[in-house]
This record gives structure tokens, C-alpha cells and sequence, in this order.
């Protein structure tokens, strides 16, 4: 312990522009944006280190580090102190983690959910969830009595509108009548506020509640008034027994565990990665018995058909709340048009903040 | 039976001996807390306190992280001097750097000397007019200082979060919750290549000697001081007591805003929804342990600046649970105001007759 303090101390001191490379001690950093335990997001990017530690490589994280100022510190540190490869896994991190890439191009750098990849040494990573929306939204269409769904809503950015349009689309599908109802609670994380947008959302008539932020408190309120609700990032079953139907869970581990490995022995190269139910970066929770058997299967086979490619989620012909036509009869959305997804489709109801 | 009696003489010396016994009781506390988590006390607390300063990078780090206390708390010394409890400091940062962020978006397409001036006027200002808001409710509607200077926290915010949502979300950015990058004419000149450090330290120097000069030099300081002593005497005295109160919080909230100009032409660049960590409520632990002096002041922001930066090197090299920061804010206010207690009051442990507890 005391030589490990030496070593550290030593190249604190001297380490200003410069980093300590070597195969022997292969060091991987963490950057969370959360508490480790806020049991969604973060708690999910958590996981995913666990696993990269147990394959045996050394990491390092800190949390909860702010998406301001602090940002750029915590990941320079990060690159000074000889870590080789850092995942900085929130949104806010895009900036600070290109600028820190810029002065240390023998540290590799992968930002989650960014799309900016100035330096060679940055590549960019996601997931796409919509895939798990699309499932979301097929057993929320069977479930539902009130054919109201309720959706508790960050930030209106692509990635959020896009798990709104598949979830309303796959409802649609099996239930023609459905209406999606939206609560834009602009946080990620804020159990107060989350819990009170699912209680305005039952209030309204919605009797399936589903989320785009990272907090227990939807579900939970969900079990209070007896409705249907999916859990989301990680598995939340055991915050709402009788209420979630499924979750929606990110698994970052195996990504994790390759590009760590990539990164040590030398074979790491910059990429855009955007994997799904395929490559099992989205993962689905176990289904609620109260779906009934029927149900399970028919979602286990559309899981199937999406990870395979036969069914897509964004499959023509597809509306705009106007009529408007955006994907034609036949036709897929190509990922250019889901990353700048702006517009909701036919069924939800209201409009997107501006 | 134990009796508080109040203290005749406390010596002067002793007052601002205080503040360093707190934080060596902080530091044996914070000692205690890393064994108890099963850390080796020692080497935690060098890890923490040393470590995040041992070489040039760490310590701009901690100028650039103390700049903003050091501005904001000088600010509220005005104001807890004179017994206003401004705790909305928060609120006049976000909203200065609003208001001076607007400026710099106007010029997001232009280079010119006279931008960031107009930027850095523009986030006092804005942040001086938040803070008349509780300082006229107070004077002319007696509203409680404390209660609508704490709200107004949220307000600001909120308005911050809407307007980096709408209307001057960047249109180039997917919609996601953040206004264009400011052009360079807009930013803080760098001290040094490679360094965050910029020139918001000197207005935060500026402010420290003016505040100085002020408090001490002037009559305006004078009558800051009696009105915090005895507002009564101040009375007497016919000081203007509306006018005072306008003037405290009208720098208060423009120190603020500075800091918060100072943050987003500095490190950040731009405006998001998460331009301060709570720099404002942070402050008023660092204005008290700095005995609202303006030279206690910035030693008072170099250390509690230290408890951020020693919060993240813990947590990267031996994973100690980064809200220990937080931990150490709070043991560093507990044992202050401890220890004024015992200097300002005396414990006495009696021994009382039957009869005399009958009174």
C-alpha cells in the first residue's frame, strides 16, 4: 500500500502533460455522472465496470461529478494519474472529454451518447433503446384498459423522442386507439419530481406508466395506484413487484469488456458504436406473470425478430401528428433520420418543448 | 444542573484562532471517519489534502475552484455583517450568469475587445437585480430576507433551465440542453498555456481589496458594522437604515453574478443547466469560516476549494465515497460554530442545594 502512495504521490507531482504507459499496470477510469446506487443509469455503467475488473483489469471511477466545470478536472486527473483508457458515460462530458483527449493522445478516451469525436483517440458509444421501447410499447398496447400511456419524459432530445415514437408506434400496432400521454420533467434524476409527473399521468387516465429518467420513484408510485409501469436502465422489479411488467436494461458490460481489452493489447481503434437488442447492449428484464403466457410469447418473439433485423422499429408507413408522411409503406428509417428525430408521430399527444 | 453563562472578554486573538482549531478538529473528525470506513487515516487524509495540490495543474485547479467562493462569500460578508442573511446567493449567480451569458450569445458570431467587458458588467448587474428583489421586499414589504432570497434560488434556476431548453438552445445541438459556445472575445483570458486559471482571479482579488477598503475605510463600512453590532444603536445613531440594506445586497448580488460570469467565460464556455455546484450555498460556510473577513476570506475559500479537489483524488486513488467532500463542508461549519460557542459562552456544571432549585 505504502509504495502503491509513493508511486501515486510521485507521479502526481510529475505528471503534468504526460502519462505512465505500460502493459503491467493497465489502468481503465470511470467517470459516472450519478451516485453508483441510484439504481438506473449510472448503477448500470457500475455493472459494466465490475465486469471489466473482473476480467481481471484495474479500474478506477468517481461519481457523481458534475456536468460543469468540474467535468474536465476529473477526467484530466483521470488521464494524468496513468489510466489508459476512460469512459466518460454521460452526455455532459462531450466537451471536457474531447478537450483532455487533445493533450493526451496516447490515453484513449470513449464518451457515452456524444456524437462529437474530435481527436482520434475519442471514439463514441450508445445504445438503442428504442428497440426496448418498441417491446414496451407492444405489451403496454395489450395491457392497457384506459388505451392512455403515460411517459415521463427528460429532455427533449433525439434519443428521448425517438423511445417515445417506437413505444407509441408498437402500441398502435396491437391497440389502434392508443394515446400517449408526455410529462417533461427536464431532469435525469429527481425522484420528487418523477414521482409527481406519474401521479399527474395517472390522474389523467393513463393505467401504464413508462420512463425516460433514472429514478425508482415512477414505478414505485405506479405500484401505490395499482397501474402497470416498466422499469427503466436497470432491472427495477423489486422496487415494484406487482406493478412492472418488464425493464428496459442497459448492459454495458460486454462493450466494457472488449474495448478494455482492445485498449490493453494494443488493438483499440477509434469507432461510433450504436448497438442494440442484437449485440445485447439493450437487454429486457423478466416479463410479469400477470402478462399471461401468451403475451410473454408473443414479445419474445418480436425481441427475436428485432435483435434479428426482420422487424424494425421504425417500420413505414409512419405519420406525424399532422398526417404528414415521414417513412414511407415499406420503408425503414435509416439511422441518420432516428439520430434527429425531432418530431413525435401520429398518437402522442401535445408538443415537443421549444 | 448545568448553566450557559455568556462570556465578558473574549480576546480578539482568540476569535480568529477559532477557524483553525475547526479545521484541525475537521481534519482529526475526517481522520476518525476514513478508519471507521476502513481506510488508512493517514494516507487518506494526504490524498486529500496534499495530493490535489502537489504540483502546478492541481494548484490552478484550486485557484480556478476557489475563485468563485472567494467572490460570492466577500459579497455576503456585506450582507451578514449587517445582519441581512442573503442565502440566495445561488440564485444571483445563475441569474448573472444568465444575463451575462445572454450578452455573450448576442456576440456568439463577432470577435471584439469590448465583449467580455460588456459580458462581465452585464453578470453583475444581472446578479445586483436579483438580489434588490428580497432587498426591496424587505425594506418596503418587511418580507423575511431569508425565505424569498432562498426561493428566488429556484426561480433563477428554472428560468435557466427553460431558456437553455427553448429559445437559446444551441440549433446546431440536437436539441440537448445547452446554448451555443461562446466566441473567444467572450471567454476569460488564460493565465497560462494549458492551465484553466483565467483572469476572473483578479476581479475576485479586486473584490477582496475593495471590500477591504470599504468595510474598514469608509463610512458606509461603519455603518455596516454598528447595524451588524446593534441595529437599535444604529437607530439612534440615524443611519439610513432602507438605503443600507439596498447597498449590501445590491454588491452582494453583484459579486455573485461575477462568479458566475466568471464560471461560464471561464471553464465552461457556454450555459447549461449545471453551471454551479452550489457555488452560492457553499459560500456562506466559507464567508462564516472566513470571520467575514475579506483576507480570512480567501484562506477560507483555498480550504474549503481543497474539499472538493481532495474529494475527487480520494475517491480515483483509494475509492473513498466522493460525498466525504460534503462530510467535511459540514464537520468544518459544525465545529465553528462549536467553537464559538465556547468562546462566546461559558459551561458551568453546578451543584445546586434542594432549595435553590425551588426558584
Amino acid at each position: 500500500m505504502y509504495k502503491n502512495f509513493f508511486r501515486y504521490l510521485i507521479s502526481a507531482i510529475f505528471l503534468l502533460g504526460f502519462s505512465v504507459n505500460s502493459n503491467a499496470d493497465f489502468k481503465v477510469g470511470f467517470v459516472y455522472v450519478g451516485p453508483t446506487g441510484d439504481h438506473g443509469w449510472t448503477f448500470q455503467h457500475h455493472e459494466g465496470r465490475n465486469a471489466v475488473e473482473a476480467a481481471g483489469i484495474k479500474t478506477t471511477f468517481v461519481e457523481s461529478v458534475p456536468e460543469g466545470a468540474d467535468a474536465e478536472r476529473v477526467i484530466r486527473q483521470l488521464a494524468q494519474s496513468g489510466h489508459d483508457l476512460i469512459f466518460t458515460t454521460s452526455f455532459g462530458y462531450m466537451d471536457p472529454t474531447n478537450k483532455v483527449a487533445k493533450d493526451f493522445p496516447n490515453v484513449k478516451f470513449e464518451h457515452a451518447t456524444g456524437y462529437k469525436r474530435e481527436h482520434s483517440n475519442v471514439s463514441t458509444y450508445s445504445a438503442r433503446f428504442y428497440e426496448g421501447r418498441t417491446l414496451l410499447g407492444h405489451i403496454a398496447g395489450k395491457m392497457t384498459k384506459t388505451n392512455t400511456i403515460g411517459y415521463i419524459a427528460s429532455f427533449p432530445i433525439p434519443e428521448v423522442i425517438r423511445g417515445i415514437n417506437a413505444m407509441t408506434l408498437a402500441a398502435q400496432k396491437v391497440n389502434p386507439n392508443i394515446k400517449t400521454k408526455i410529462v417533461w420533467v427536464f431532469t435525469w434524476y429527481d425522484p420528487g419530481k418523477e414521482a409527481e409527473a406519474a401521479q399527474a399521468l395517472i390522474d389523467q387516465g393513463a393505467d401504464v406508466i413508462m420512463q425516460h429518467t433514472d429514478s425508482t420513484a415512477p414505478v414505485q408510485t405506479a405500484e401505490k395506484a395499482g397501474v402497470w409501469s416498466f422499469g427503466q436502465a436497470s432491472d427495477m422489479q423489486r422496487f415494484a413487484p406487482k406493478s412492472i411488467l418488464t425493464s428496459i436494461i442497459d448492459d454495458w458490460a460486454p462493450y466494457y469488456v472488449e474495448r478494455a481489452i482492445a485498449a490493453r493489447d494494443g488493438t483499440w481503434k477509434q469507432q461510433d458504436t450504436w448497438h442494440g437488442l442484437k449485440e445485447g447492449m439493450v437487454a429486457m428484464g423478466p416479463y410479469n406473470s400477470a402478462m399471461g403466457a401468451d403475451l410473454v410469447k408473443e414479445v419474445e418473439q418480436l425481441q427475436k425478430d428485432l435483435a434479428s433485423g426482420k422487424v424494425h422499429s421504425f417500420t413505414g408507413p409512419i405519420y406525424d401528428q399532422k398526417g404528414n408522411i415521414l417513412v414511407a409503406e415499406g420503408k425503414v428509417a435509416d439511422d441518420g433520420m432516428l439520430a434527429g428525430m425531432s418530431v413525435y408521430v401520429k398518437g402522442v399527444e401535445g408538443d415537443i418543448p421549444k | 444542573m448545568i448553566k450557559i453563562e455568556k462570556r465578558n472578554d473574549v480576546p480578539m486573538a482568540l476569535y480568529f484562532f477559532t477557524p483553525f482549531i475547526a479545521i484541525i478538529l475537521t481534519i482529526l473528525g475526517g481522520g476518525i471517519i476514513f478508519y471507521i470506513l476502513g481506510f488508512n487515516p493517514i494516507e487518506a487524509l494526504k490524498f486529500y489534502f496534499i495530493t490535489p495540490i502537489s504540483n502546478l495543474y492541481g494548484f490552478s485547479e484550486l485557484l480556478l475552484k476557489a475563485t468563485p467562493l472567494c467572490l460570492i462569500a466577500i459579497g455576503l460578508s456585506f450582507c451578514f455583517k449587517s445582519n441581512n442573511w442573503n442565502i440566495g446567493a445561488e440564485g444571483q449567480l445563475t441569474f448573472g450568469a444568465i444575463v451575462g451569458g445572454g450578452v455573450a450569445l448576442l456576440f456568439y458570431n463577432q470577435e471584439g475587445f469590448y465583449i467580455l467587458p460588456l459580458v462581465i458588467i452585464a453578470g453583475a448587474i444581472g446578479g445586483m437585480i436579483f438580489a434588490l428583489i428580497p432587498a426591496i421586499l424587505k425594506t418596503y414589504f418587511n418580507t423575511n430576507e431569508i425565505l424569498v432570497s432562498l426561493m428566488l434560488v429556484y426561480v433563477s434556476k428554472l428560468l435557466l433551465d427553460y431558456l437553455v431548453v427553448g429559445p437559446w438552445s444551441n440549433p446546431e445541438g440536437f436539441n440537448f440542453p445547452e446554448t451555443r459556445q461562446f466566441s473567444d472575445s467572450s471567454r476569460m483570458p488564460l493565465l497560462f498555456d494549458g492551465l484553466r486559471i483565467h483572469s476572473g482571479i483578479f476581479l475576485a482579488l479586486a473584490a477582496v481589496m475593495l471590500s477591504w477598503f470599504v468595510l474598514y475605510k469608509t463610512y458606509l463600512g461603519f455603518q455596516i458594522k454598528v447595524s451588524g453590532l446593534s441595529l437599535k444603536t444604529a437607530k439612534y445613531a440615524g443611519f439610513k437604515g432602507k438605503t443600507m440594506i439596498l447597498v449590501v445586497f445590491m454588491i452582494s448580488g453583484a459579486c455573485a453574478g461575477l462568479a458566475g460570469v466568471g464560471e461560464i467565460t471561464g471553464p465552461i464556455g457556454q450555459l447549461h443547466r449545471m453551471i454551479s455546484p452550489d457555488y452560492g450555498f457553499t459560500a456562506i460556510i466559507v464567508a462564516f469560516l472566513g470571520r467575514l473577513n475579506p483576507f480570512g476570506i480567501i484562506f477560507a475559500s483555498l480550504i474549503v476549494a481543497l474539499t472538493y479537489l481532495g474529494a475527487e483524488t480520494a475517491q480515483i486513488f483509494l475509492q473513498i465515497p466522493k460525498y466525504t467532500g460534503q462530510v467535511f463542508q459540514g464537520m468544518i461549519l459544525f465545529f465553528l460554530l462549536a467553537s464559538d460557542y465556547l468562546l462566546f459562552f461559558k459551561v458551568k456544571i453546578l451543584n445546586l442545594k434542594k432549595n435553590e432549585l425551588r426558584h
